[in-house]
């Protein structure tokens, strides 16, 4: 598009379109990636509640020795690293739309995604640890 | 939020209750309490790694009534996100949109999220008990 068709589209100036209300672009990547890391969740959720089920009875063992098979640690890494991401996207559109003090609002935020990576780091660590240790 | 005085619409107690409403709001409410849930996974990951006494601690705390409870309720908010996550992948796609058709997909919602916590609660109880 060149600039004469944008001036004829839009008469702000593209100052004011991105200060205050004008869009910062990243609403689309938000809601895309949220879309996408949902689809993944809807089958390696599904995967991971069977093998939690499956690993109902199971002595410690076998519960390690399960989440050591090399394609049971990497999906378990994917699901639990899509599952926070995800949480994030969630959390952060609740937060957006509910805490209406600025401050608290931000603290928020950013208190979630600390702990979002936090539990996202330690939980792979756990799987790795399991999956690498004979 | 916006410091400027702007008109407001009305707010959600001028509303007759609906399903598809509810299907919403809980929808939103599950995907909280999951959030809260992830952290019962990492724990559940770090005691396994942590050797087998660790293991059991863990499996004693959610094996027991307040964690059974808490498990159930969790079950159910998965499976109701789950469905009803489904469902609006579907509407993004552009399905569904038919007001008849919004309002029966929000019962499936429910209704698949109630059969599926069933089932892995059958499954649970009959296979022994829980943990």
């Amino acid at each position: 598009m060149s600039a004469k068709d944008a001036v004829v589209k839009d008469r702000r100036n593209s100052l004011k379109v991105a200060r205050g209300l004008g869009s910062s672009q990243s609403g689309v990547s938000h809601w895309l990636t949220q879309r996408v890391t949902a689809v993944g969740l809807v089958l390696l959720g599904l995967w991971f509640v069977v093998t939690v089920l499956s690993l109902l009875h199971a002595d410690y063992a076998t519960a390690r020795a399960t989440v050591a098979k090399p394609w049971n640690a990497l999906l378990l890494i994917t699901f639990v690293l899509t599952m926070f991401w995800h949480a994030v996207l969630g959390l952060q559109v609740v937060v957006e739309d509910y805490v209406h003090t600025r401050w608290k609002e931000v603290v928020l935020l950013v208190a979630i995604k600390f702990l979002a990576v936090l539990g996202a780091l330690a939980s792979v660590l756990a799987v790795l640890r399991i999956a690498l240790t004979p | 939020m916006a410091d400027t005085q702007r008109p407001l619409s009305p707010h959600l107690q001028i509303y007759k209750r609906q399903v598809q409403m509810m299907t919403s709001i809980v929808h939103r409410a599950t995907g909280v309490a999951l959030a809260f849930g992830s952290l019962l996974v990492v724990a559940g990951l770090i005691h396994l790694a942590a050797g087998d006494e660790s293991y059991s601690h863990f499996k004693g705390v959610v094996g027991s009534p307040i964690g059974m409870i808490l498990m159930l309720g969790w079950t159910w908010a998965l499976f109701y996100h789950l469905c009803n996550g489904i469902r609006h992948l579907l509407q993004d796609a552009g399905f569904g949109y038919e007001i008849p058709t919004f309002v029966r997909s929000s019962w499936m919602s429910v209704a698949g999220s109630i059969v599926l916590t069933v089932l892995a609660w059958g499954y649970v109880l009959t296979s022994g008990g829980a943990a």
